[in-house]
């Protein structure tokens, strides 16, 4: 034990001194399979408030006034959504929550759903009861079963508590939920998809117009909200729309959940205000990087988002900025990269993801997205020429245009992002034939420096297809012509004298 | 529940609970028992430390209940311990069955806190 | 509804409001092209050849879905635009087996006319890894070649809301997305219903009818052989659409003559035992109306729609009408009595039918009540697109043809023979023959107007000498399946039901000539052909069945009367419950 006094709380810590939690208030706190709990944390007060204090219309001028923007993706601001369903007349409208978390690595909306179910419930009745509908979804992911559990309770809790169902708080407001579970197709987390997922049709998107708030589920009016949007409403209701708007910047109101995560000393989840630096949450929150290496490129928006390279690790994150520099907020996913992270491997690796969730239904997505990845397997096996890399540009430029939906209009965003700001490492590829992070397997060769190797014959040891060859004390060398770039000799090496290039 | 008067009924009387106030409990023990907490392996901590409890003849002063996320993934499993008239509380992380038996054993028993098993003083 | 004017590349024109982008261009004499729309079917703006540059949208919209505003602009064919057409073409072609040379559809392929047009070359810019399927061959009427497959969704979308069947839709995802049945069970393994209409929507040729015409080649060239044709009513007002003639156009006199000149013994009109099936069938109803017996009573000529109800309302089973169709009855006689007649062994007479239907061939397997054990009633079946082909590869020039005449004795058929073809039209000719068996004369005006017209559902009701009939017509099976459910829950009540599988009876059967989606959406090919129907119906000498002096020479001959007891073992059929799994 050292002599230094450290902290023994998670709140000393400066992981979690830089952090605003408001859509993660509760998490870590209250149990959240005790509806009691929630109602400790004010729970419900803002359900009670709406429906005893105030209209409609001032429920969604509230939200307005926030500057609430959609925690899900696009950024829209979530009141004008909502004045849309509200001024939609219909005998009938629905409200949504889409839980079909799917970015890689993102898990802030699991996070909500099973640290804070109530939050969620709660503000999808505030919603219902803003826009006039009697009637939720959370359409929720099945790979998410202790989520479905913990929501299935805490709407069993709700009903019992007379918090859902008719006749609320005495008043003529009636609001229940239904549960439906997704079958872990990612395109269901685009709004028109997980409409048709909900109406129990193959998930894909549909055109937009018309918009879900003019004709949504079942071809009526509805809104659909991102889970930590929800998680953001209740306290907007209780505490004003002045205090919301008083944190984050010009454009961009509140908090953001983070899932930080990649080649960063602390990952988990960070509830930032908006206008945090990439620079706080990277050295102060996250602790920095690892042994030493230094920072390349920070990953957000997972398949729909871009790299921001080093150069902007200053830049306030909000919607507009992160859009300015050719990412995006989207979910809320986090990857730091370093110097060992080859950017052409990662764009191929986001695109990989899309080409497998791309739903079909369109031509640019299902071919597009599959002949753009192709492209990039051509480059990063050796194999490209710079007309390829026109090719790939044109065919990134023609997917955004022409797709269907949110899906195939982002897929080239990480190809895009990385070629514009990394374009060199793309020309490495294709003129010099070289990966320089040494990711690329195909274009990496690993070599023995003669005079560093004690000839312990280690390494021709491990070696899985004999592709090291030296007598014992003599310097060893490997026969490029075998060798299958495993990786194995260099890891058992205690002279560092394997080098990849 | 039919007014705003039942819910703030609620509200205080269980704030008060689990806030230590109301002298129900001494301690308040969370464990972090979302999706991630689960799969390093907190249903083992959260089992030993009601069962540790139990045997310690401390489960009228001592609630060990389960949370949601506390958000901070390399340490998990997490548990923290809250104390009644004591500000602040204490983080327990990279917990297994047999930490956290050390821990109801010397700190939820006899108040001493296991300093080594805590945020600060964990090495990843 | 109030009209809203928008500008499409600078034309300005008044659209009524709601109108698509689409629809606008048109308005505005500007085509814009599309592949996997069609109108009231598939409007799902998935294919995006259809971009287009919208002044109050964000990025490209396609212009099949996209609703215009009062005061918008449109651009259709801004060079960005023809790219973004170009590229889209080029990647479907880099996942497409270019077998354009043979294909069935070359030259009446939608993909290959815009490949064209828009100067998309086999340059293989995009060339890539490309999906491997097996031609299923598994169903009795058509073949499905999922590399020929764009995934338009057109198939599936007529399936689904024309014929409410849905046994086809897309199975997996992104680039692996294939049309297929659930659970990748061969298209002969499900329920469907072989109506075609799934072919006839298809832009490529990557669903076709199974292609029967070498048998029939096999067959003419066969000296034991004695090769007779039977052609349906409605074939002479479709099959001059693949010989350049406008739609709906009556070429029966060419049809008889290429057929004579393909080899054929002889040749037959279904017409004629179009009316035996009135014969039949109207007897058939009056008998039943008078005993209470089944009602209401379903015909039975369209294969797909007995193929429905033995699959998903078997309950119903016992109110078909029993009589086989004309096709079956055809056969049926042609074995029997024109075997006797003529004094040929029925085991060296070959049967082939020229029909618009694709369940046709199917029918023809069914060969459980052949009139002669152990021989089918018909041996081969082939479309009218088949026949074609036929004509074709004969080096037959069509339009050079002198008019031909049907021969003996099958070779008269009657107006109300002729209107088979429409919907409405089985039920206006039985009409027209139960009066007579109802009143003892003919009905002062011989047109059935509330039959007519291409509606899915239609009712009447008549009065014979105080007899009131409750009529239904429907066509389509999503209209079938509406007025079956109608019955069931008593919400309706009928005496005599006429239901055709295809949407506006067999001249939009799956068998008939494709026309194209720019057609489609723009012409009403049903009440086109069936208007070919109507004046064929008005030109012929005699328009009753009962009137028909070949059918008169059969009953005298060989049935003796309708419902007889050998009419029943020869023209007379039954049912079986299928099950869907």
């Amino acid at each position: 034990m050292t002599n230094v006094q450290q902290p023994v709380s998670l709140e000393d810590t400066p992981f979690y001194k830089k952090q605003l939690r408001l859509a993660l208030r509760n998490c870590g706190i209250i149990n959240p399979e005790k509806i009691d709990e929630y109602i400790a944390m004010d729970g419900y007060m803002a359900l009670g408030k709406v429906l005893t204090e105030m209209t409609p219309q001032t429920v969604v001028d509230t939200i307005l006034a926030s500057g609430l923007r959609g925690r899900g993706g696009g950024g829209f601001p979530t009141g004008r959504k909502w004045q849309f369903a509200l001024n939609n007349v219909s005998d009938k409208k629905y409200v949504c929550c889409n839980a079909d978390e799917g970015d890689p690595g993102a898990f802030m909306d699991r996070s909500v759903l099973e640290g804070d179910p109530h939050a969620v419930i709660e503000a999808m009745a505030i919603a219902g009861y803003a826009i006039g509908a009697d009637e939720g979804y959370i359409y929720v992911r099945a790979e998410y079963p202790t989520a479905i559990k913990r929501l299935e309770i805490a709407i069993g809790q709700a009903r019992e508590y007379g918090l859902l169902g008719k006749n609320i708080f005495g008043t003529d407001f009636n609001f229940d939920i239904t549960l439906r579970f997704g079958a872990g197709a990612f395109v269901c987390g685009e709004e028109t998809s997980l409409l048709t997922s909900i109406e129990g049709n193959r998930g894909e998107p549909r055109p937009r117009p018309p918009f879900p708030a003019v004709k949504g589920l079942f071809g009526k009016p509805t809104i659909i909200n991102n889970v930590e949007t929800y998680a953001n409403v209740c306290q907007i209701i209780l505490k004003g729309a002045e205090w919301f708007s008083s944190i984050g910047t010009e454009k961009s109101k509140g908090t953001k959940v983070f899932a930080l995560g990649g080649k960063i000393k602390n990952t988990g989840l960070v509830e930032v205000p908006m206008g945090t630096t990439l620079r706080e949450i990277i050295e102060e929150i996250g602790g920095g990087i690892p042994n030493g290496k230094k920072f390349k490129a920070a990953q957000t928006g997972g398949p729909s988002g871009g790299c921001i390279p080093a150069e902007f690790i200053d830049t306030p994150i909000d919607y507009d900025n992160l859009i300015a520099i050719g990412s995006m907020m989207g979910s809320g996913g986090l990857i730091v990269m370093d110097e060992d992270n080859c950017m052409v491997d990662i764009a191929k690796f986001f695109l990989d993801f899309t080409v497998d969730e791309s739903c079909g239904k369109c031509t640019p997505c299902r071919i597009g997205t599959r002949r753009l990845y192709e492209i990039l397997e051509k480059i990063t096996s050796g194999n490209g020429t710079l007309e390829d890399l026109d090719r790939m540009e044109n065919l990134c430029n023609y997917i955004k245009a022409n797709s269907l939906c949110g899906l195939g209009q982002t897929a080239p965003n990480p190809v895009l992002s990385t070629y514009k700001r990394f374009r060199d490492e793309y020309i490495a590829h294709v003129v010099d034939k070289k990966c320089p992070a040494a990711v690329c397997k195909s274009l990496l060769c690993y070599e023995i420096t003669a005079d560093k190797c004690k000839g312990c014959t280690a390494c021709s040891r491990v070696c899985p297809v004999g592709a090291i060859s030296g007598t014992v004390k003599n310097p060893h060398s490997i026969d490029k012509t075998k060798c299958i770039k495993c990786g194995a000799c260099m890891e058992r090496c205690k002279f560092g004298a394997i080098v990849k290039k | 529940m039919k007014s705003l008067e039942d819910l703030a009924e609620i509200r205080e009387r269980t704030k008060a609970l689990i806030q230590l106030k109301d002298g129900t409990y001494e301690k308040r023990v969370v464990v972090g028992m979302a999706t991630c907490g689960i799969s390093a392996g907190a249903r083992p901590v959260f089992d030993t430390l009601k069962e540790e409890v139990e045997s310690l003849g401390l489960s009228d002063k001592i609630e060990v209940t389960q949370t949601g996320c506390i958000g901070i993934c390399q340490f998990e499993p997490v548990f923290e311990v809250y104390e009644a008239g004591k500000e602040g509380k204490v983080t327990y992380v990279k917990m297994d069955a047999e930490k956290a038996k050390k821990v109801a054993e010397e700190h939820l028993k006899n108040g001493n806190i296991v300093y080594e098993y805590t945020i600060g003083y964990t090495k990843l | 509804m109030e009209n809203i004017n928008v500008k499409v590349n600078g034309v300005s024109v008044s659209v009524p409001a709601g109108s698509t982008a689409l629809t606008a261009a048109r308005t505005a004499g500007v085509e814009i092209p599309t592949l996997c729309y069609l109108k009231d079917i598939n409007e799902i703006g998935a294919c995006r050849i259809c971009v287009v540059e919208a002044s109050k949208a964000r990025g490209l919209v396609a212009a099949c879905v996209y609703p215009v505003s009062d005061g918008e602009e449109i651009t259709t064919n801004s060079p960005k635009l023809i790219e973004s057409r170009k590229m889209t073409l080029e990647l479907l072609l880099s996942n497409h087996k270019k077998k354009c040379l043979t294909c069935v559809r070359s030259e009446n392929c939608e993909l290959q006319k815009l490949c064209k047009e828009y100067g998309v070359e086999f340059d293989d810019r995009f060339e890539g890894a490309m999906n491997k399927y097996d031609i299923d061959r598994s169903a009795s009427h058509m073949y499905r070649d999922n590399e020929k497959c764009i995934l338009c969704r057109r198939c599936s979308a007529a399936c689904e809301k024309l014929q409410a069947v849905s046994v086809i839709g897309a199975n997996d995802r992104g680039f692996d997305t294939h049309i297929a049945s659930p659970f990748e069970m061969p298209l002969g393994s499900v329920a469907c219903v072989s109506c075609g209409q799934c072919i006839n929507v298809c832009p490529t040729g990557a669903l076709s009818e199974r292609d029967d015409t070498q048998k029939v080649f096999d067959a003419l060239s066969d000296p034991t052989k004695h090769v007779i044709v039977q052609t349906a009513p409605s074939v002479r007002v479709g099959l001059g659409e693949e010989f350049g003639y406008p739609i709906g156009s009556i070429v029966t006199g060419k049809l008889v003559t290429a057929l004579r000149r393909l080899g054929f013994d002889k040749v037959f009109d279904t017409n004629f035992s179009a009316d035996l099936t009135i014969m039949e069938e109207a007897t058939e109803f009056v008998t039943r109306y008078t005993n209470k017996d089944h009602l209401p009573m379903f015909t039975s000529c369209s294969p797909g729609w007995i193929k429905f109800v033995e699959y998903y309302y078997p309950e119903f089973i016992p109110n078909l009408s029993t009589c086989k169709s004309p096709q079956g009855m055809f056969g049926a006689t042609a074995k029997t009595y024109y075997a006797e007649k003529e004094g040929i062994d029925p085991q060296d007479i070959f049967v082939v039918s020229v029909m618009p239907c694709t369940a046709k061939k199917f029918e023809a397997e069914r060969i459980d009540h052949s009139a002669v054990k152990g021989l089918p009633d018909i041996d081969v079946v082939i479309t009218v697109r088949e026949l074609a082909r036929m004509i074709r590869k004969a080096g037959i020039l069509f339009r050079d043809l002198p008019d031909g005449e049907y021969d003996s004795p099958f070779g008269l058929g009657s107006g109300a023979g002729t209107i088979f073809g429409a919907t409405g039209g089985v039920m206006e000719a039985a009409l027209r023959t139960a009066v007579k068996a109802v009143t003892g004369k003919d009905a002062e005006c011989l047109d059935f107007l509330d039959v007519r017209g291409t509606q899915g559902i239609k009712e009447a009701t008549y009065d014979l000498n105080g007899n009131i009939i409750r009529v239904a017509v429907a066509s389509g099976i999503s209209n079938a399946k509406k007025l079956l459910e109608m019955i069931k829950s008593g919400e309706k009540e009928y005496d005599f039901v006429e239901i055709m599988a295809c949407p506006g009876g067999c001249v939009n059967g799956g068998g008939q000539p494709i026309q194209p989606a720019s057609v489609r959406n723009n012409v009403d090919i049903r009440a086109t052909r069936a208007a070919g129907l109507y004046q064929d119906d008005l030109n012929l000498p005699v328009r009753l069945s009962h009137e028909n002096p070949d059918i008169k020479r059969v009953y005298d001959e060989y049935f003796g009367t309708p419902n007889s007891h050998k009419s029943h073992e020869i023209l007379h059929t039954g049912y079986t419950v299928r099950k869907k799994y």
